[in-house]
């Protein structure tokens, strides 16, 4: 008889991503496997498996003796459905078992809005959601990943919480796990060590307390843990482990392609930017050794496409020499290079008319911003005239595509900011006009507005969000002052963003209304086919919590910040200087121009940032 | 042109036609075989796999076109080295050259396990058998113009049904795949149509051969 998933299988969509199978998978000899990690990722497979961070942690936790890394997704709406009228618990693509059976659940979190994800996944896998329900050792669940640098929303839920990069803290934490396993040690007695692992923060060992009016009025350490808890970083990335021998999913992902990362941290220090700070310090890969993993990833998974990421490609000091490389290589394997965020200036100008990949997608900028006033605000270093320059250049090489992003809502943002964007669209459609050599196909400018998010470990993180209904004034100002029929406006509804900022600088208040939308079906929340903002609504209601408290009221900068336990490196002393230039808007050169202090440097200890 | 017969089983069948062709052109990279590409704006890899099979279908008799660049590499060097570096499932039973043309398909043999949670119901064998040899049999078909009916018998060369155990009866049909075609589902969905009773709980397919007009295998 043909057993329940497999018939279960024909009824679902896309059901390759539930079975595992694909090429390079792992799969341990259970035997010799004394600690089993279900590694899951809360969202689709086809999301989660273009995430390099979790591709680099299943190689090393696999290629630890004793130790098998299984993976696991969300499933979609359909496969949920199917699985709960059948009862069956949730379970990891290697083996085909329950997540429940597993040791340790690891958890990587990108992204505030999978918070409920989380959640469903452990109910979904029959495992109780709150840490203090969880007795033993048996499926401690812990986390890492950008959203860790604020993980108070979710500190009810998870044992405890890894800070930075994952190569080294995970052999540590797995290691101690495999002893206080073999030794049969309580929870109590295995968080109490954990807690001594340099970059693990176990919330349950901090007591947040509050004042009437909400705000935070103390944190109390217990049980002798850190009071600060700082990231981990890997600083030789060349002789960092590198999985070569990466999984090939058999279905199609969100990013198919290979993915090398050259370099890590940013230069720039845009000052909305939770990634451009909390990456840093900035440490390259040479490209003797990239070339040499790219090659051997390219051959060992025959893919046809490859990306040179980071969070700034251009920046990379080694992408001359490794394009120049790279790109014969390319030629003669018929693989595709992609190179992502090129800037304007003449080199990747040069680059991209090499670059096949470029011309199919067209052009992107992300000026942030309408007038350079904002701009400096915000330290964007795009000119108006660095993309007209380079939009130039594109409509007279043949190019009728353009794509441009901006935030609304940014502080110190006025009506005339706002309706810069517009007369930004028009000089690129003025450009197109007088330089484009193939007028015949038409411009098409795609222009989209996010609502801006302040977020920890920014030097916006005490700013206010505009309100809901501001930002759609906005909207709806800058829409009525596009005429061209070539503009394409997209603006997302304000509800995504503003749940988004909630949990970015909540509490652990927020734990409850999580649960309570969860319960309420929440899930998958960052797609419009589940979003459902309603169910968010009745959980702050049922939970006597008010949203706007952590979005349009703002921090006070003497205020104690939920995530000020937590260290990524950089000062609140540089964060404020910061915050002040952007209040005079003035900008602040790269860190190629000259280091502007922000602490990070101090995180290395062989070599200096950015060298 | 060379082609591989190849079989689809296990996970592997839930593998989308589209999926699978992607997952050939990898593999041959890895295998370190280069594919001929497409000429144009957009080269791409020139496979091809004959009649898509519906996910959730295993076979043993799929066939992939391609051809190669570059050196010339034995029939069996191919076979072995495709399979080193596909996935489970995925199996090339072997590689030749000059096979015959694609058109040429006309009938395919299927079993398919129709499966009885509870015990099979009585007469079932009868009935089915009797089911298949009426004059005819309206079945819906869905098509690119929404759902038509087709009747069905004329596209059934012959058909068996026999009890495997109490709670699985296995139909074997030589059935036509090509102009016209017609899908195996039809058969347990006319079984579903005209005998609701005997509805299966679950049903399970797999192409077994191909051949020819004449009926001889096609290779
Ligand atoms: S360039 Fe700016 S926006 Fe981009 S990653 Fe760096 S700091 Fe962030
Ligand atoms: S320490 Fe200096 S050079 Fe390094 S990231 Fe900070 S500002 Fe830039």
């Amino acid at each position: 008889m043909t057993e329940l998933l497999q018939r279960i299988l024909p009824t679902v969509q896309k059901p390759a991503r539930y079975t595992g199978g694909e090429f390079n998978e792992i799969k341990k000899d259970p035997v010799q496997t004394r600690v089993r990690v279900a590694f899951c990722f809360p969202d689709t497979y086809e999301i989660g498996m273009s995430n390099l961070g979790m591709r680099i942690l299943y190689g090393i936790m696999n290629g630890m003796d004793g130790v098998a890394c299984e993976r696991v997704f969300a499933p979609w709406g359909d496969m949920q459905k199917a699985i709960e009228d059948n009862d069956l618990p949730l379970w990891a693509l290697e083996s085909q078992s329950p997540v429940r059976d597993f040791d340790m659940i690891a958890f990587t979190i990108g992204y505030e809005m999978c918070y409920a994800n989380i959640l469903n996944m452990l109910r979904l896998s029959g495992i109780p959601l709150r840490s203090e329900d969880r007795q033993g050792l048996k499926n401690i669940v812990f986390a890492g990943g950008v959203c860790a640098y604020n993980p108070e929303p979710l500190a009810e839920f998870v044992d405890f919480f890894c800070l930075g990069e994952g190569e080294d803290i995970t052999v540590e934490i797995i290691t101690l796990y495999d002893k206080a396993k073999a030794e049969n040690w309580s929870k109590e007695a295995f968080l109490l060590a954990v807690s001594k692992i340099p970059g693990v923060y176990v919330p349950s060992f901090y007591r947040h307390e509050y004042n009437a009016d909400g705000t935070l009025s103390a944190i109390t350490v217990e049980n002798g843990a850190p009071s600060v808890i700082t990231k981990r970083i890997v600083e030789d990335l060349d002789n960092a482990y590198w999985p070569t021998k990466m999984i090939v999913p058999s279905t199609e992902i969100v990013h198919d392609r290979a993915n090398l990362e050259v370099f890590r941290g940013c230069i720039r220090g845009c000052r909305f930017c939770q990634a451009g700070f909390s990456c840093r310090p900035v440490r390259k890969k040479s490209p003797e050794v990239l070339y040499r993993q790219a090659v051997e990833t390219l051959e060992d998974s025959g893919h046809n496409e490859i990306t040179l990421s980071s969070l700034s490609t251009s920046d990379y000091r080694g992408l001359k020499e490794l394009t120049d490389q790279m790109i014969p290589y390319c030629e003669q394997n018929r693989v595709n290079l992609s190179v992502p965020s090129l800037r304007a200036d003449n080199f990747s100008r040069e680059l991209m008319e090499k670059l096949q990949t470029v011309r199919k997608s067209g052009l992107t900028f992300a000026p942030e911003a309408g007038t350079q006033r904002l701009r400096d605000v915000i330290n964007k270093n795009l000119s108006e005239d660095e993309i007209l320059t380079t939009c130039r250049n594109a409509f007279s090489g043949g190019w009728n595509n353009v794509k441009l992003y901006f935030m609304l809502g940014l502080p110190t943002e006025t009506d005339e900011d706002v309706l810069g964007i517009a007369e930004l669209v028009y000089k690129v459609i003025q450009t197109w006009k007088e330089h484009a050599t193939n007028k015949k196909r038409g411009l098409r400018v795609h222009v989209a507005t996010a609502y801006f998010v302040p977020k920890p470990h920014t030097p916006f993180q005490w700013e206010q969000q505009i309100t809901p209904e501001e930002y759609l004034r906005r909207c709806k100002l800058l829409k009525s002052h596009f005429y061209s029929k070539s503009i394409t406006y997209d603006y997302h509804g304000p509800d995504l963003s503003r749940l988004e900022a909630v949990f970015a600088r909540g509490d652990r208040r927020l734990g409850a209304v999580i649960a309570e939308a969860m319960k309420n079906g929440a899930k998958l929340d960052g797609w419009d086919e589940y979003f459902n903002y309603g169910i968010w609504f009745d959980a702050f209601q049922k939970c006597g919590i008010d949203p706007d408290f952590y979005t349009v009221r703002g921090y006070g900068e003497e205020e104690i910040l939920p995530w000020d336990t937590i260290n990524v490196g950089i000062d609140k002393k540089f964060l404020l200087r910061e915050r002040k230039r952007a209040y005079e808007a003035k900008i602040t050169p790269d860190c190629r121009e000259g280091c502007a202090g922000c602490g990070a440097n101090r995180l290395l200890k062989e070599v200096p940032c950015d060298a | 042109m060379l082609r591989a017969l190849f079989e689809k089983t296990g996970q592997a069948v839930w593998i989308s036609h589209l999926d699978l062709m992607r997952l050939f052109q990898r593999a041959f990279k890895r295998a370190g075989l280069a594919l001929t590409h497409t000429q144009g704006y957009n080269p791409r890899p020139s496979v091809s796999i004959a009649l898509p099979l519906s996910v959730g279908v295993q076979s043993h008799c799929e066939l992939l076109d391609f051809e190669l660049e570059g050196e010339a590499v034995s029939c069996q060097e191919i076979t072995e080295r495709l399979n080193g570096a596909l996935v489970d499932g995925v199996r090339i039973l072997k590689v030749y050259e000059n096979g015959d043309k694609i058109k040429n398909i006309a009938f395919l043999d299927c079993t398919m396990a129709l499966e009885y949670d509870k015990d099979i119901p009585q007469g079932a064998e009868t009935a089915i058998t009797s089911l298949f040899s009426r004059e005819n049999l309206l079945v819906e078909k869905k098509s690119k113009n929404g759902i038509t009916e087709q009747d069905i018998i004329p596209m059934i060369r012959q058909i068996t049904v026999t009890a495997k155990d109490g709670h699985c009866l296995v139909l074997n049909a030589r059935i036509c795949c090509q102009n016209p075609t017609l899908n195996p589902v039809q058969l347990s969905a006319a079984i579903a149509k005209y005998m609701p009773q005997l509805t299966p709980d679950f049903v399970t397919c797999c192409r077994k051969e191909i051949y020819t007009p004449e009926e001889t295998i096609f290779r």
